[in-house]
């Protein structure tokens, strides 16, 4: 209890470097190009634009409003595989640097799945253009959002721990984790809707990706305009949790041996 | 000069590398490597049973040939190493100056990397934008604040970063080899500036090999050899015997 105490102290301490860090990576992300910040509401949805176009024409799924289904799904599902894969180079790209001065690891990490959540606030704005032009009834549920993003967030920083951990060891991770987000997406109900599919692929869907729960409950709120169910919200940070607990223990285990690989 | 507390203990401190992990970094050697039984650890002491007292305010100078451990044991006391064997004790904080301006990122501007890199080593923002005149009067770069670093000569990178990391009184001040870059001129500020700060308490571990600027600074003096002390005690006797052979 005592040692989890001193590293929430040591995490309290580096604050400000984690603002820093991820002031950086928000500041450089755009530098130098000419529209700047608008390109993170702008480049979802163009994205978004093309798979309307490609799926409602080419495809037909029987979705309402599916501009805002689509977006919604995407968003979320670009925020989490943008935070992890940043995450696996968090560590290995700044060899260098830990090697010449003492910082916690995780530090590196933490800042760069916070980053991409700072991107996500800016894509959201998106969303919110969707939303009116597609007229979405606004409504208080709407307001839960952040508890989600939570959700997210905690699931894709402790996914992130463990990618970062096992990158160091193991350079291979990146190319498999890039085999496996695809996959990934197309098991995820983003274009197309979850009836779709086999009903045995459905119940093992619910159950074993995460990523179909918080982008329901997310659509619920907005297109249903109700809260999610308790149970699924419970379920969520559930999974995110064990994600984070997992994550931070591999991590921890073996953060004395990265500076031997990097 | 006994009375005075020991800041920094290392105790019978090895340092173990793995030679072969060099190679082994994906998982197709791995398997590979470890079904012909081939992943034996070749091991690689950089540093064997070495011994270090310091006590507050003293300078130690560590001598010794390339390779010989000195950076090893400068990142063991600094915590980015952690010693196989032994035990290391340090008191109060640190200004590692293992690589000057090794935290600064090529994209950013001077302003944001004095920053980036105060708060990298554990001050707060508030106090490096107190002290930013002070870092940038020091580093004598007042007109170039607002290039990226990437434009930066060297030299000028390693100013800031000697002002960005010494802008506080440290309790221990690690300086390895990092003085060589700058221009005459501002090698002698910043020895002016650690002696200082020896004056006023700060304890001291200075890499060189330059004997000369040893026997300048420190007053104490470790002599290292492929991982092992050769000798430690007064700055003089050491050097005279590490010269002589």
């Amino acid at each position: 209890m005592n040692k989890m105490k001193t590293r929430f102290q040591v995490l309290y301490n580096y604050r400000h470097l984690i603002k820093q860090l991820v002031t950086k990576d928000i500041k450089l992300k755009y530098r130098r190009s000419f529209l700047g910040y608008v390109w993170s509401v702008l480049n979802p949805l163009m994205v978004m634009v093309v798979m309307y176009l490609v799926f409602s024409h080419m495809f037909r799924f029987e979705v309402e409003n599916y501009p805002a289904y689509l977006i919604i799904g995407q968003t979320l599902f670009t925020f989490m595989t943008e935070a992890t894969n940043q995450a696996i180079f968090s560590i290995t790209g700044n060899g260098p640097l830990l090697k010449k001065v003492y910082v916690p690891k995780y530090v590196f990490t933490l800042s760069k799945v916070t980053s991409s959540l700072v991107n996500l606030l800016f894509s959201m704005g998106a969303m919110i253009i969707v939303f009116i032009i597609t007229r979405v009834q606004f409504s208080w549920a709407m307001l839960f959002f952040p508890v989600i993003l939570m959700e997210i967030y905690i699931f894709s920083l402790g996914l992130g721990l463990f990618l970062a951990e096992a990158a160091v060891f193991f350079r291979d991770i990146q190319y498999i984790y890039n085999v496996l987000t695809t996959a990934w997406m197309y098991l995820t109900p983003i274009f197309y809707p979850m009836e779709q599919l086999p009903e045995v692929m459905q119940k093992a869907i619910s159950i074993f990706n995460p990523m179909y729960q918080y982008i329901t409950q997310f659509r619920t709120i907005v297109l249903e305009q109700t809260l999610p169910s308790i149970t699924d919200v419970a379920y969520g940070f559930g999974i995110a949790f064990v994600f984070l607990f997992f994550g931070s223990w591999a991590f921890i285990r073996k953060q004395d041996d990265f500076i031997l690989y990097i | 000069m006994d009375n005075k507390k020991t800041v920094i203990e290392v105790s019978d401190a090895t340092v173990r590398f793995n030679r072969a992990s060099q190679q082994v970094n994906n998982l197709k050697e791995y398997v590979i490597k470890a079904l012909k039984k081939e992943l034996m650890f070749q091991e690689f002491l950089a540093l064997q049973d070495v011994n270090l007292q310091v006590r507050q305010g003293e300078a130690w100078g560590i001598v010794g040939t390339n390779g010989s451990g000195k950076s090893t044991l400068l990142k063991l006391i600094c915590g980015i190493l952690r010693p196989y064997k032994g035990t290391i004790y340090v008191e109060g904080k640190i200004a590692p100056l293992i690589e000057l301006g090794a935290g600064f990122d090529g994209e950013l501007t001077a302003r944001e990397n004095v920053l980036l890199n105060g708060t990298l080593m554990g001050y707060s923002e508030k106090l490096m934008k107190e002290k930013f005149e002070e870092i940038v009067e020091f580093a004598e770069l007042q007109n170039f604040l607002d290039m990226p670093i990437k434009n930066y000569s060297s030299g000028m990178a390693a100013r800031l970063g000697f002002s960005v990391a010494t802008m506080v009184q440290p309790d221990i001040l690690i300086c390895d080899e990092v003085l060589s870059v700058g221009d005459y001129k501002f090698q002698e500020k910043c020895e002016g500036r650690m002696r200082n700060m020896l004056a006023s308490g700060t304890t001291l571990l200075y890499v060189s090999h330059s004997v000369e600027s040893v026997k300048k600074i420190c007053d104490h003096a470790l002599w290292l050899d492929r991982g092992r002390v050769k000798m430690s005690g007064k700055v003089m006797d050491v050097c005279a015997t590490y010269m002589s052979c």
